[in-house]
């Protein structure tokens, strides 16, 4: 399959996860100038981490008026893979693609560290090859990662089953402590009510080889590549 | 025409800056500091446009660009 990796003025995830996707998954793998017109046929778009626009005015705010986003959206209507991470899931929010928006993280502080997250729902081309109830270990490095939505929203997004990962303690339980930046329901990924956008604070690209301490990020990408392949 | 714009997050949103604000008053002995909400303030320069356009205009931009309607809200006066 073929992925794309959109490129904004500030994205700084963006060769990482060209590189994982390209070396440690052997796929066709492509950036996406922002500017551009064209998805370049891919079969997934993933908006990667960074700060782009440098996060002026609301993190992802600018970034969500950038041409690509036009056809973002419209692959995304026609049912096509859109994974955000980071920065990317703030963009998606921004675009209306996923409910809810980002505050500061409660002790407002940027934290760069690794955190545990439960597993919450492995019915999405996204999480398909973990168990529900399994615990994965992937860094996060954000600002503004704690998880708003008004309660209406939140009682939706817990109705219609679409979030994937919360924060948790190594064990899987759910607690305060463990809810790092102060996310409503330990929200750390949620997908849309179709399936087929997921915004994910945590970074599995930065957890896709032992070398680098982790490889439990490497469930989302063979989920997506499993789910492309079974569609085919 | 010059317009100021005066974006807050909405009084059902926990606003942390703020509240840090209101500690470190309160630490430096004004007690009498209930509460802070720290927001955002943007000046528009507005060319050629008739204060009917402008009431128009700018709560459109407001709610498409300047906030975030999910955890912010705004208001705005004609300040020139």
């Amino acid at each position: 399959m073929k992925f794309g990796v959109v490129v904004f003025p500030g994205s700084n995830c963006d060769y990482d996860t060209l590189y994982v996707l390209k070396h440690v998954f052997n796929q066709k793998a492509t950036f996406l100038w922002h500017k551009e017109h064209d998805l370049k046929k891919v079969d997934c778009v993933i908006l990667p981490g960074g700060f782009s626009y440098g996060d002026y005015l609301r993190a992802g705010a600018i970034a969500r008026f950038s041409p690509l986003m036009l056809e973002v959206q419209e692959f995304a209507s026609r049912g096509g893979l859109v994974l955000g991470i980071c920065n990317g899931f703030q963009v998606l929010q921004e675009l209306g693609l996923l409910p809810g928006a980002m505050l500061r993280n409660k002790n407002l502080k940027f934290l760069c560290q690794y955190v545990y997250l439960r597993l919450e729902n492995n019915h999405t081309p996204f999480t398909l090859k973990g168990r529900k109830g399994q615990v994965l270990k992937i860094p996060i490095a954000h600002f503004d990662g704690n998880f708003f939505a008004p309660p209406e929203v939140i009682q939706s997004i817990k109705k219609n089953e679409q979030i994937t990962l919360r924060y948790c303690e190594p064990n899987g339980a759910l607690s305060e402590e463990a809810n790092v930046n102060g996310s409503l329901e330990n929200i750390a990924g949620i997908v849309n009510e179709k399936g087929n956008v997921m915004g994910m604070m945590p970074h599995p690209e930065r957890a896709s080889e032992s070398i680098l301490g982790s490889e439990d990020g490497r469930i989302i990408f063979e989920s997506i590549i499993t789910w492309s392949e079974r569609k085919r | 025409m010059k317009v100021r714009v005066l974006v807050l997050y909405k009084e059902s949103v926990l606003d942390p800056q703020g509240q840090t604000v209101k500690n470190a008053l309160n630490m430096l002995g004004y007690k009498y500091v209930k509460d802070v909400r720290q927001g955002k303030i943007f000046e528009l320069e507005l060319d050629q446009i008739s204060q009917e356009e402008a009431e128009k205009i700018i709560p459109e931009i407001s709610n498409k660009v300047l906030t975030n309607p999910i955890i912010e809200k705004f208001s705005w006066e004609i300040i020139e």
